[in-house]
């Protein structure tokens, strides 16, 4: 059962090959399982799942017609989940029960989805390893010694390791679309605006974004079709036509015009993941698509811009974790100044307070012009960039990652090294544009991702590419030895 | 940025930093600034800052009560609440 894809189960689910209680209690075994090795899971459902899957069952001998109506699935640990933990990694909240639901959840609740539990991230989502998870690293189904990605490595592992067939995931650097590159599997990064934010826990506010990681494109067009909502509890979500994603899927590419930035192929590289994505780009044109080279300008100013503006924006929003009305509170606090201060101290991991920190300075009296406002001035010259490129071509391809995943403990030492594995996926943030990262081969035996940016509101155009060119190609199909 | 710096701007933050990690903590943000100190070579003369990506504004809405009250559920999970108040150690003797 854990071979087959979103659409083949719901098929399976209507055939009664399968009950969603039993489809949902083999997924549970699984992750009980297997995934002591990877850690893919803060929290597993176990009861409520299977109180989800009962009910599924009983609509769907009702003839319900939604796609997910019964089916596994698994939520970021970063979206609040009414009555079950919701701990954004964090020992801050290692203990909050939020009273409510995030948007995103009551979307899959509605639609009758099964949530198997909650999947491992780095704390407060910052990080590109998912090292710095309170809960402990993820590993890479693919290798275990090193790491999934971050920051939604839990979603991007859980995925690959077949423990769920899709789960949700957040996006404010990369952390789609990198964990999805290094774990093989796709990871799709809607539009700034397109997927409520309500409930989702605020890192950077004007970039984070939540999105789906599945096996393949079909199964990423069912699961945003399910995330994309307009939310009047969002003030930033837009009220924008929502796109049939699953009927755009088979369009022909005929005529397509595919934009390869030179930034993207620059130093820092690996040769071996450079030519694995130019062949993936020769297939696209093999499918009937046009290439041409084009400019990103300000790319090299998209990673320093990134690091003013989301440790700006982080200080800001973890401001609210003061150990007053809910989250961690320090023991015996002597007054309220030590109440504040040891309470975030010890509830906050280095890589959070360190972007408090960077984020405190640049909103600092006397700094604000020289950094915030002046990553804010770049960040137009940045989506500029993109908006003169969208003139000439309909979509931009390059590499998601600079190489496969890389061991663990290799990066987290050098913050600044670290930061620079987001050269090519912090831009689409910036912009606020959609990205997805799509499975196109292997480099030692480990997956690489294929990065494609398209202009503002076409998920349908992304979703529809990777899967034409996911029915010409297998490596979205490959699994790591030990899952299968 | 050193020590000192380390220390007000932990202030600010409403962090503890000790003075054991504090060399270290600088280091690490002297490496940040470094990285985002490229900013400074960007010609900007005459780009207006953007802070949403498609420019939008937020919208308003009528100042009426669209929720109902759940005041109880999220002082449940408060550290410390009390007829309906969050309790912090002593401000004012």
């Amino acid at each position: 059962m854990h071979q087959l894809t979103i659409r083949e189960l719901a098929k399976g689910l209507r055939d009664k090959t399968f009950s969603s209680v039993e489809l949902t209690q083999h997924y549970l075994d699984r992750i009980q399982q297997l995934d002591p090795a990877y850690n893919s899971f803060i929290t597993v459902t176990s009861e409520e799942a299977l109180s989800q899957a009962q009910a599924a069952d009983e609509r769907l001998a009702q003839g319900d017609d939604s796609v997910l109506c019964g089916i596994p699935m698994a939520h970021k640990d970063i979206f609040c989940t009414n009555g079950v933990k919701t701990s954004c990694g964090s020992k801050m909240l290692d203990n909050f029960v939020p009273p409510y639901n995030a948007t995103v959840v009551d979307n899959f609740n509605r639609l009758g989805a099964v949530s198997l539990g909650k999947t491992n991230m780095d704390e407060f989502a910052m990080g590109s390893t998912n090292e710095s998870s309170f809960y402990g690293a993820v590993k890479n189904p693919w290798d275990t010694n090193r790491v999934p990605g971050g920051s939604s490595g839990g979603s991007a592992a859980a995925v690959a390791a077949l423990l769920t067939p899709a789960a949700t995931a957040t996006d404010t650097g990369g952390s789609i679309r990198q964990p999805a590159s290094l774990c093989g599997v796709t990871g799709l990064k809607p539009t700034y605006g397109r997927v409520s934010r309500w409930g989702m826990i605020a890192f950077a506010s004007s970039l984070d974004q939540g999105g789906p990681i599945a096996r393949n494109a079909e199964d990423c067009a069912i699961m945003m079709q399910a995330m994309a909502s307009f939310d009047n509890k969002d003030s930033t979500c837009m009220d924008h036509p929502i796109e049939d994603y699953s009927a755009l899927l088979n369009k022909p590419l005929e005529g397509l015009r595919i934009g390869v930035p030179k930034e993207y192929f620059g130093e820092g590289l690996n040769a071996d993941v450079a030519s694995t994505i130019q062949a993936a780009i020769k297939q696209f044109e093999a499918m009937g698509a046009t290439i041409k080279d084009i400019t990103l300008p300000h790319n090299a100013l998209a990673v320093p811009a990134y690091y003013v503006i989301a440790p700006a924006e982080c200080s800001a929003n973890l401001s609210r974790f003061d150990g007053v009305r809910y989250g961690h509170r320090c023991e015996q606090p002597a007054d309220l100044m030590d109440l504040y201060k040891r309470s975030r101290s010890e509830g906050f991991g280095d890589e959070v307070k360190r972007r408090i920190l960077v984020g405190t300075y640049a909103l600092s009296a006397g700094y604000y012009d020289a950094y915030y406002s002046k990553a804010q001035k770049v960040r137009r010259l940045i989506k500029q960039d993109f908006m003169n490129a969208f003139d000439e071509v309909d979509v931009i391809m390059g590499p998601t990652a600079t190489s496969t995943a890389f061991e663990l403990g290799s990066l987290n030492k050098d913050p600044v090294s670290m930061y620079l594995e987001d050269i090519y996926t912090t831009a689409t943030n910036l912009a606020g544009l959609p990205g997805i990262s799509i499975p196109c081969g292997f480099v030692n035996g480990l997956p690489v991702g294929l990065q494609v940016t398209a202009n503002y509101w076409r998920e349908g155009q992304l979703l529809n590419l990777a899967h034409q060119y996911q029915q010409q190609t297998d490596f979205h199909r490959q699994t790591a030895p030990d899952v299968a | 940025m050193d020590q000192s710096d380390i220390a007000k701007l932990a202030n600010l933050a409403r962090l503890d930093i000790n003075e054991t990690t504090a060399a270290e903590v600088a280091d690490s943000i002297n490496g940040i600034l470094g990285l985002v100190d490229q900013l400074q070579n960007a010609d900007t003369d005459g780009i207006a800052p953007m802070a949403h990506p498609q420019d939008a504004q937020q919208r308003l809405r009528k100042d009426e009560v669209s929720e109902e009250n759940v005041r109880e559920q999220f002082q449940a999970i408060a550290p410390e609440a009390e007829q309906g108040l969050y309790l912090v150690p002593k401000v004012i003797d």
